[in-house]
C-alpha cells in the first residue's frame, strides 16, 4: 500500500502538468494540432488511472484545452469524479472544468445531485464547529465553506431544471447560513434556479425578500441584484416592493446597490406614474449630490423614464427636471472622457422621444459628435440626428453624412449611415425636404456606395419619390435613364456591390418604363435595356426589365408610326426579336413568362407591320394610366359594395367534385406562388393576341370592370411593393400620353466616356455636381437650363411650369389612396403585435408574488420522496380532491393563473397527506394595489410596510411560547385574508376595495380575537387532557369564518342541546376524553343533570371510584340560555376499531309548576380518526413504518358537501388531525 | 447580467474565456474571433463600449472592454448592468490580479489560468456581480491559498520541486516583460 503511494507520487512527478502542457503548446506552434492530439491521448490514459491526483491533473489540462476550443464533453464523467474529491483543491478544479463545459444537455449531471447536496450542506458542519467553539475546527470548517462556495458557483453555471428542482430546498437552507460568503452566493444562485424551475419562485420569494434586509451589505446587494433581474422581465409583479426599495434607496450608500435599485425603478416607473412622481425628488437630490458618474448617469436615466411615463399620463410641469437632465447630459457629452460622451448621447436619445425641443438646445454638440473619431459615438449621434434636422439644415447635414460615407471603413457603419440618411430624409413623408431634385441626386450618389443591404432601400425611395412628386419625374427619369445606359459600368463592381446596384436598376427600369413620356431618348434607353448583361442580374430584376422594355417599345413604336418611318419600325421590331430571347433564359419564372409573352406579341405586331398596319395606339393603350401611391392597408379597407353577398353562389353549385375545386381556387390565388414583390406583375393582363386584347378593352361593362378592379386590388394587396410595378387596369386609364419626338443619338454622344472610377457615371448628376451647379449658378432655373445644354438636349419641357419653381415641389404626402369609405386607422397594428414567444424563459417567471402561498407550493424536500406511493388512501384522496379542485375552480376563477399546474407527484409523504391544497382563486390584486396606493399617496417619506406583514409579526410576538403556532397561524391567516378578499370583491363596492387595507386589518384582527375567545372554555376545562393536539386545534379553530370546530351534535330536544368533541391524550394511549357542551335552549333552568352511557366491551366510561356503576353527575346547573362543558373520560381497549356508545342524559327542568324530569338519548361515536395524534418522527423511522405495512387505516367522514373544496380538505385535515 | 467574459491578447489569442450562457466550443472560438475583430481595430482613446457583435447578444447586449498593455478584457453584458459599473468591475478584476500575481503580466494569465478563474469566481457568479470590494476578495483568495497549501502538504513537495526545476527553463527576459504599471489604473477616472 505504502509502496503504491510512493509510486503514485513518483508517477506524478513525471506526469505532464498544466504548465508543461502550456509550454509544450507554445513550443510546438507549427504542429499544434498534432501535439494537442497527443496530449489528449495522454490525458485519456491518465483518466483511466485510480489516483485522483492524476485525474485532477488531467482534468485541469482539459479545462485549458477547452479554452483553446477543444470539445471535452467526453470526459464529463471524469470531471464529476474529480468534483467528488474530498480535497478542496481538487474539487475546485472539477467544478471549474464543469462550469466551463457542462450545460443543459450534459446527461451525467443527473449523477451530481447528491454530491452537490453534500457540498452545499458542508457549511452546516462549519456552523457546528463554531458552536463547539473549537478554534481547531476553523480550517476544516472553512474548507467546507469554500466547498459550498465553489459548489454554488459551479451550480450557477450549469444548473439544469432537474438540479434546480432537487437542490432548491438546499439552497434556500443556505440562505440562513451564518456566513455572508455563503449567503450571498445562495441568493444569487436563486435567480438561476428560478430561471430553470419557475415553480420555486413563489415559495422562495418571501425568503429572498427577507434578504433585502440582511445585515451584510453584500448579501443585501445580491438580493437587490436578483430582484432587479427578475423585475426587469416582469416588472409588474414587483411593484409592491417599491416601498422597500425606496427605503433602501434613501438609506443605502452602497453605489453598486443604488445603481441596481435605480435601474429597477426605471423598470417599474412605466407601470405606475405616481411612483415616478414620488421618485423625482430623491433622484434629483442624488443627481445634484453624487460624485459618482455611474450613479449620476443611472439617476438621469431613471428620471428620463419617469418623465416619459409622466408625460404619457397627466400633463404636468416637469420642465425643471428635464432641464436638469439635459443640462447634466450636456456636461457628460462635452466631457473629454469618451465613455461619458457615449453614454450622454445614449441617454439624450431617450429624452428626444418625448421632449425633442429640450434636446435641440444641444444641437451643436451633437453635430460635433458626428465628426468624432469614435464610431460608437458617431452612431449614437446619428440616432439623435433626426431630432435635429430641419428644413433649413437638412442639406448641410446630409452633405456631412455623405462625406462620412466616403470615409467610413467597415460596411456596418456605412450601412448604418446610409439607412440614417434615408431615414431622416424620408422622415414623416419627406417633411424636411424642399428640393426633391437634390434628394434624387443624393440617392443616385448613394448607389455608388458599396454596401450590402441598402440597394433595395434606395430603389424604394427613388420610386416612391418619383411617384409622389410629379414635378420631379422628368429629372428622375433623366437620371435613371443614364443609370440604365451605364448599367454595365455599375454592374462591373464586386458581386456584393452588383446585387446592391441591381436593385437600383430595378427602380431605374421601372421609372423609365412607367414615365416613358419623360424619357428623352427612348431608343437608346430601350437599346441599353435590351443589351443589358442579363446574366449579371437577378431574375426578378430581369422580369422588371422585360415589362418596362414593353412599355418603352410601345412609346417608341407610336413615335415611329406617327412619322411613318417604316424603316425605324422594322428595325425596332428586329431589335426586339433579336434581343428578347435572352430574357427567356432567365431562371426567374415570372421573367420567363413575361419575356415569352412579349416576344409573341412582338411577333404578331411584326406580322401586322409587314402589312403596314399601324397598331401603336393599341400597344400604348396597354400601359396607359396614372399610378398613385396606395396606402399599405388600403386593400383590407375596401368596403363591400352594397348588395354584394359574398356567401351566395354566383352559379348554382355543380357536382360535388368541382365544387371542392372551386373552393381551392381562391386559396391558390392568394398563395405566394410568385416572388411576392412581383406578384403584382402577374395580375391577369390581357397580353397575347393583339386583336383579342383590343376586343377585351372594348367589351367590359361597368360591372365587369368593377369586378376586375376588385380582383386587381386583391393582387395588389398581396404585394407590399405595389407602387413599384403595377399598371392600373388599362380600361380605366385616362389617355394623356403626349407623343414625343424622337431625340437622336446625340445624347449618347454627348455623354463621353471619360471615367476615372468605374462608378463615376457621366451625366449622372451626383450630389457633388449637383451642389456645385447650384452654387455656381445664380438661380435654380438657370442651373437646370445649363445642365440641359451641357447634355446637348433641346429644351423640350413638357411640364416646365412645374420645374421652373425653384424649390417647391408638389408632393403627394398623403399616406396613399384608400378605398372610398375606409378610414385610415392603426388599430390593426396593435392586433398583430406578437406576444412573447413561449420559448422565453422569463415568461415563466411571470407570476403574482403577492398572492398568498398555496400549500402545494413548496420546495421539494429530498428525504421523504420514497414514501409517496405507499400511502394508498391519501393518494386516492388527493386525486379526488384534484378533480374537485378543477371543478370548483373553473366557475369561480376563469382567469386562473397559469402557474397552477397539475401538482408534481414528487412530494414528501407528509405533504401528500395534506396535499390536496386549497388552490386559491386568484386573489384580486386589490390589496397590494391599495398598499401601494397608500404608500404612494402618503407624503411622508419612509412608508409603513405592508399591513399584512405587520399583523404577522404581531402575532408572532403574541404567541412565542407555542412553537408551531406562528407558522401555522400565518398560513391560515393567509387563507383567511384570501377569503376575506374574495368576500369584499364579491361585494365589489368600489369603496370597499379602496378601504381594503384598513378594513381588512381591523376586521381580521377582530376575527382572530373573537375566534380565540370561542375556544377558551375548552382550554380552561380540559386541564386534564394535555398534548400537542389541543393547542393545535385551538389555533386551527379560528381559521374558519364559521369557526371550524370538531364539536358534533350529540342530541337535542326542546330543553337541552348537547355537542361533543373527542380528545385524545398523548400520555395515555388508551384513554379518550369527550368534552360535552350542554346548552340550555329551553326557557327554564335545568338541574341535576346526569350523564350515563352503556359501557361496551371495548370502551368504558371512567366513573367515580365510589360509584363504579350508574350515571355520572354533571357538577353544574344550567340557568336559562347558558351553556357549559364537562369532560368525560373513557378507557378504550382497541383504538383501531370505531366505537359507538349508547347513552342517556337525565335532568330536571324547573318549571313554574315544579321540577319535571326529562331525559334524552344519544349515541356517542369515536371514529378511529379521532385517535390520530400528530407526532414528529425521523425519516428513517417513517420509511420503516411505511414499508413494514403496519400503517394501515381507513376512515370515512361525512361533511356537508356544499362547502368549497377548500373547506372539505380543511375539514378532512382537521378532523383527521393531519397537518 | 453578464453573458460572457473574454480575455485575449493583442493577437486575439484567448487567455481566459468564461461564458455564463452555454455555447459549443466551436462557437466560443468564433465569438472570440469576432469580438477581437471588433475591439482590436479601435483606438485606445475611444470609448469602451461597443454594440454587441452579431454572434453574441444582439441589440440588447453591449461589449464593454478595457485594454491593458497586451491584453483585452471584454465583458459582454445586457442592459441591466450599468456600463460604468462594469468598467469599474473590470478595473477591480485587473487590480485584484495585479495584487495576486504581483505585477501581473500576460504570462501569469497564460500559466495560471486556473488561478485567474478562481479569482474571477470571487467577483462574478453565474453572470451576476458577486463582490466588488477588493479587500474582501483578496482575503478570500488568501484563505483559499492557505487551504491549498495545507492540502498539498508534504506529499506534493517532490512535485513542487520538479515543477520548480521545470520553471527554471523559462527565459528570464520573458518573465521580465511586465505590464507597464497598468497605465490607466492611476489616471482612470473613478466612477465611484
Amino acid at each position: 500500500m505504502a509502496l503504491r503511494k510512493v509510486r503514485n507520487n513518483i508517477d506524478r512527478i513525471f506526469d505532464k502538468s498544466l504548465t508543461d502542457l502550456i509550454r509544450g503548446i507554445r513550443n510546438n506552434k507549427d504542429n499544434e494540432a498534432k501535439y494537442i492530439a497527443a496530449c489528449i491521448d495522454e490525458i485519456k490514459h491518465e483518466l483511466r488511472q485510480d489516483s485522483t491526483v492524476v485525474k485532477t491533473n488531467a482534468i485541469e489540462k482539459l479545462s485549458y484545452l477547452q479554452m483553446m476550443g477543444y470539445d471535452i464533453s467526453w470526459a464529463s464523467f471524469n470531471i464529476i469524479e474529480v468534483m467528488a474529491s474530498t480535497k478542496y483543491t481538487e474539487k475546485r478544479i472539477g467544478y471549474l472544468t464543469a462550469s466551463q463545459c457542462f450545460h443543459d444537455e450534459t446527461d451525467v449531471l443527473m449523477l451530481t445531485t447528491n454530491m452537490m447536496r453534500k457540498d452545499l450542506s458542508s457549511t452546516n458542519m462549519y456552523d457546528a464547529g463554531v458552536a463547539l467553539g473549537g478554534l481547531a475546527c476553523f480550517d476544516l470548517s472553512s474548507t467546507n465553506m469554500y466547498d459550498a462556495g465553489v459548489a454554488l458557483g459551479g451550480l450557477a453555471c450549469f444548473v439544469t431544471t432537474d438540479l434546480a428542482r432537487d437542490l432548491a430546498n438546499d439552497v434556500v437552507t443556505l440562505l440562513s447560513s451564518s456566513r455572508p460568503y455563503i449567503r450571498k452566493r445562495a441568493v444569487l444562485l436563486l435567480y438561476k434556479i428560478f430561471l430553470k424551475y419557475p415553480e420555486s419562485l413563489r415559495p422562495t420569494f418571501p425568503r429572498l425578500k427577507e434578504k433585502l434586509e440582511d445585515p451584510d451589505p453584500g448579501v443585501q446587494s445580491a438580493a437587490v441584484n436578483v430582484i432587479c433581474e427578475l423585475a426587469r422581465k416582469n416588472p409588474k409583479n414587483y411593484l409592491s416592493l417599491a416601498p422597500v426599495f425606496f427605503k433602501l434607496m434613501t438609506t443605502s450608500s452602497n453605489n453598486w446597490m443604488l445603481i441596481k435599485i435605480i435601474k429597477l425603478f426605471g423598470a417599474l416607473v412605466p407601470l405606475e406614474p405616481r411612483l415616478g412622481k414620488k421618485l423625482l425628488e430623491p433622484l434629483t437630490n442624488l443627481i445634484n449630490s453624487t460624485s459618482a458618474m455611474s450613479l449620476l448617469y443611472e439617476c438621469i436615466n431613471t428620471v428620463i423614464a419617469v418623465l416619459i411615463s409622466v408625460s404619457a399620463g397627466t400633463p404636468g410641469d416637469h420642465t425643471a427636471s428635464i432641464q436638469l437632465c439635459v443640462q447634466k447630459l450636456g456636461v457628460l457629452i462635452e466631457d473629454s472622457d469618451q465613455n461619458l460622451k457615449y453614454l450622454g448621447l445614449l441617454a439624450m436619445g431617450k429624452i428626444l422621444q418625448t421632449h425633442p425641443k429640450a434636446v435641440q438646445a444641444h444641437k451643436d454638440i451633437v453635430l460635433a459628435c458626428l465628426d468624432d473619431k469614435d464610431e460608437s459615438i458617431r452612431i449614437r449621434a446619428l440616432d439623435l440626428l433626426y431630432g435635429m434636422v430641419s428644413k433649413k439644415n437638412i442639406m448641410e447635414i446630409v452633405r456631412k453624412l455623405m462625406s462620412h460615407v466616403d470615409g467610413a471603413e467597415g460596411s456596418n457603419y456605412r450601412d448604418e449611415l446610409l439607412s440614417r440618411i434615408i431615414q431622416i430624409c424620408s422622415h414623416n413623408n419627406y417633411q424636411y425636404i424642399t428640393n426633391f431634385e437634390w434628394y434624387v441626386s443624393v440617392l443616385v450618389e448613394l448607389t455608388k456606395v458599396e454596401g450590402t443591404k441598402h440597394g433595395a432601400m434606395i430603389a424604394e425611395q427613388v420610386q416612391d419619390v418619383t411617384v409622389r412628386v410629379q414635378s420631379i419625374r422628368h429629372f428622375a427619369v433623366s437620371q435613371m435613364a443614364l443609370l440604365i445606359e451605364n448599367a454595365h459600368l455599375l454592374l462591373a463592381g464586386s458581386a456584393q456591390h452588383r446585387s446592391n446596384v441591381s436593385e437600383v436598376l430595378l427602380a431605374a427600369a421601372w421609372i423609365c418604363g412607367e414615365y416613358s413620356e419623360h424619357v428623352q431618348n427612348v431608343q437608346s434607353v430601350l437599346e441599353s435595356m435590351l443589351k443589358a448583361k442579363v446574366s449579371m442580374m437577378p431574375g426578378h430584376i430581369q422580369s422588371t426589365f422585360v415589362q418596362n422594355i414593353a412599355k418603352l417599345y410601345a412609346v417608341q413604336l407610336s413615335q415611329s408610326e406617327q412619322e411613318d418611318d417604316w424603316d425605324a419600325v422594322e428595325s425596332l421590331d428586329n431589335l426586339m426579336l433579336s434581343k428578347l430571347p435572352q430574357f427567356e433564359q432567365t431562371d426567374n419564372l415570372e421573367g420567363q413568362e413575361r419575356a415569352c409573352t412579349l416576344l409573341e406579341m412582338v411577333r404578331e405586331i411584326e406580322k401586322l407591320h409587314a402589312q403596314r398596319e399601324k397598331i401603336a395606339a393599341d400597344v400604348t393603350a396597354l400601359f396607359e394610366g396614372e399610378l398613385n401611391p396606395v396606402a399599405a392597408k388600403a386593400q383590407r379597407k375596401v368596403p363591400l359594395p352594397p348588395g354584394l353577398d359574398l356567401d351566395t353562389w354566383i352559379n348554382e353549385p355543380p357536382a360535388e367534385s368541382s365544387s371542392s375545386e372551386s373552393e381551392e381556387e381562391p386559396e391558390r390565388k392568394n398563395g405566394p406562388t410568385v416572388r411576392s414583390e412581383f406578384a403584382g406583375f402577374g395580375a391577369p393582363r390581357p397580353f397575347g393576341e393583339e386583336a383579342e386584347t383590343k376586343k377585351k378593352y372594348e367589351q367590359p361593362s361597368p360591372d365587369e370592370m368593377k369586378k376586375m378592379r376588385a380582383q386587381r386590388q386583391a393582387d395588389i394587396e398581396s404585394n407590399p411593393y405595389y407602387v413599384k410595378g403595377d399598371a392600373k387596369a388599362t380600361a380605366k386609364r385616362p389617355t394623356k400620353l403626349a407623343s414625343r419626338k424622337d431625340s437622336d443619338e446625340k445624347a449618347v454622344e454627348a455623354t463621353p466616356l471619360d471615367l476615372q472610377s468605374p462608378l463615376e457615371i457621366p451625366g449622372v448628376v451626383g450630389l457633388n455636381k449637383y451642389m456645385e451647379q447650384q452654387e455656381s449658378t445664380l438661380s435654380w432655373k438657370k442651373a437646370k437650363k445649363e445642365k440641359r445644354k451641357k447634355k446637348g438636349k433641346k429644351g423640350r419641357v413638357s411640364s416646365s411650369d412645374d420645374e421652373d419653381l425653384p424649390v417647391v415641389h408638389q408632393v403627394n404626402r398623403a399616406d396613399g389612396e384608400m378605398p372610398e369609405g375606409a378610414k385610415s386607422t392603426d388599430d390593426e397594428e396593435e392586433g398583430t403585435k406578437k406576444k412573447n414567444g413561449t420559448g422565453d424563459p422569463y415568461k415563466a417567471l411571470d407570476m403574482d408574488l403577492d398572492q398568498p402561498l398555496r400549500e402545494d407550493e413548496r420546495l421539494p424536500v429530498a428525504q421523504h420522496r420514497v414514501a409517496s406511493l405507499d400511502l394508498g388512501h391519501p393518494a386516492g384522496l388527493k386525486s379526488k380532491a384534484d378533480k374537485k379542485t378543477k371543478k370548483s375552480k373553473t366557475p369561480k376563477a376563469p382567469k386562473a393563473p397559469k402557474e397552477e399546474k397539475p401538482k408534481k407527484s414528487k412530494k414528501s409523504a407528509k405533504e401528500v397527506v395534506d396535499e390536496p391544497p386549497p388552490p386559491p382563486p386568484p386573489a384580486p390584486t386589490a390589496e397590494p394595489q391599495d398598499d401601494m396606493d397608500f404608500w404612494l399617496s402618503a407624503s411622508s417619506a419612509p412608508a409603513p410596510p405592508a399591513a399584512a406583514e405587520e399583523k404577522v409579526s404581531k402575532k408572532k410576538s403574541r404567541s412565542p411560547e407555542k412553537e408551531k403556532k406562528p407558522k401555522k397561524s400565518e398560513k391560515h391567516h393567509g387563507k383567511e385574508s384570501k377569503r376575506k378578499q374574495r368576500h369584499s370583491s364579491t361585494r365589489s363596492g368600489e369603496e370597499l376595495v379602496e378601504n381594503a387595507p384598513h378594513h381588512l386589518a381591523v376586521h381580521d384582527k377582530n376575527e382572530y380575537e373573537v375566534a380565540s375567545g370561542v375556544c377558551t372554555p375548552s382550554k380552561q376545562t380540559n386541564g386534564a387532557v394535555e398534548g400537542s393536539a389541543t393547542p393545535k386545534k385551538e389555533v386551527s379553530t379560528p381559521t374558519n369564518l364559521p369557526p371550524m370546530t370538531s364539536y358534533h351534535l350529540l342530541a337535542e330536544n326542546a330543553f337541552v342541546r348537547m355537542t361533543y368533541e373527542t380528545r385524545v391524550s398523548t400520555a395515555d394511549a388508551n384513554q379518550v376524553a369527550s368534552a360535552v357542551i350542554f346548552a340550555n335552549v329551553g326557557a327554564n333552568e335545568i338541574r341535576q343533570i346526569e350523564f350515563n352511557v352503556l359501557d361496551s366491551l371495548n370502551t368504558k366510561m371512567l366513573r367515580d371510584p365510589a360509584a363504579p356503576q350508574g350515571a355520572l353527575k354533571v357538577p353544574f346547573n344550567l340557568p336559562q340560555g347558558v351553556s357549559n362543558e364537562h369532560v368525560f373520560r373513557f378507557a378504550v381497549e382497541a383504538i383501531n376499531v370505531p366505537q359507538k356508545l349508547r347513552g342517556t342524559l337525565t335532568f330536571l327542568v324547573e318549571t313554574e309548576n315544579g321540577s319535571v324530569p326529562e331525559k334524552i338519548d344519544f349515541h356517542l361515536k369515536f371514529p378511529c380518526v379521532s385517535f390520530t395524534v400528530p407526532a414528529t418522527i425521523g425519516s428513517d423511522a417513517f420509511s420503516e413504518l411505511i414499508s413494514s405495512g403496519e400503517l394501515e387505516a381507513s376512515s370515512s367522514l361525512q361533511f356537508a358537501t356544499t362547502d368549497s373544496l377548500n373547506d372539505v380538505v380543511r375539514n378532512l385535515c382537521f378532523h383527521g388531525h393531519f397537518t | 447580467m453578464i453573458k460572457s467574459i473574454l480575455v485575449f491578447n493583442n493577437h486575439g489569442k484567448p487567455r481566459l474565456l468564461k461564458f455564463y450562457v452555454h455555447y459549443p466550443e466551436e462557437q466560443q472560438q468564433h465569438i472570440v474571433r469576432e469580438t477581437f475583430q471588433l475591439v482590436s481595430k479601435r483606438d485606445d482613446n475611444v470609448c469602451n463600449f461597443l454594440e454587441g457583435g452579431s454572434l453574441i447578444g444582439g441589440s440588447d447586449f453591449k461589449l464593454i472592454y478595457r485594454h491593458y498593455a497586451t491584453l483585452y478584457f471584454v465583458f459582454c453584458v445586457d442592459s441591466s448592468e450599468s456600463e460604468l459599473g462594469i468598467l469599474d468591475l473590470i478595473q477591480v478584476f485587473v487590480e485584484t490580479l495585479d495584487r495576486c500575481f504581483e505585477n501581473v503580466c500576460e504570462l501569469d494569465l497564460i500559466f495560471h489560468v486556473d488561478k485567474v478563474h478562481n479569482i474571477l469566481s470571487e467577483l462574478v457568479m453565474g453572470g451576476m456581480v458577486l463582490e466588488t470590494n477588493m479587500n474582501e476578495i483578496l482575503t478570500r483568495i488568501q484563505e483559499q491559498e492557505k487551504l491549498e497549501k495545507q492540502e498539498a502538504g508534504i506529499s506534493a513537495a517532490p512535485a513542487r520541486a520538479v515543477s520548480a526545476m521545470k520553471s527554471m527553463n523559462i527565459p528570464q527576459q520573458i518573465k521580465d516583460i511586465k505590464l507597464p504599471d497598468l497605465p490607466s489604473l492611476s489616471n482612470f477616472k473613478n466612477p465611484f
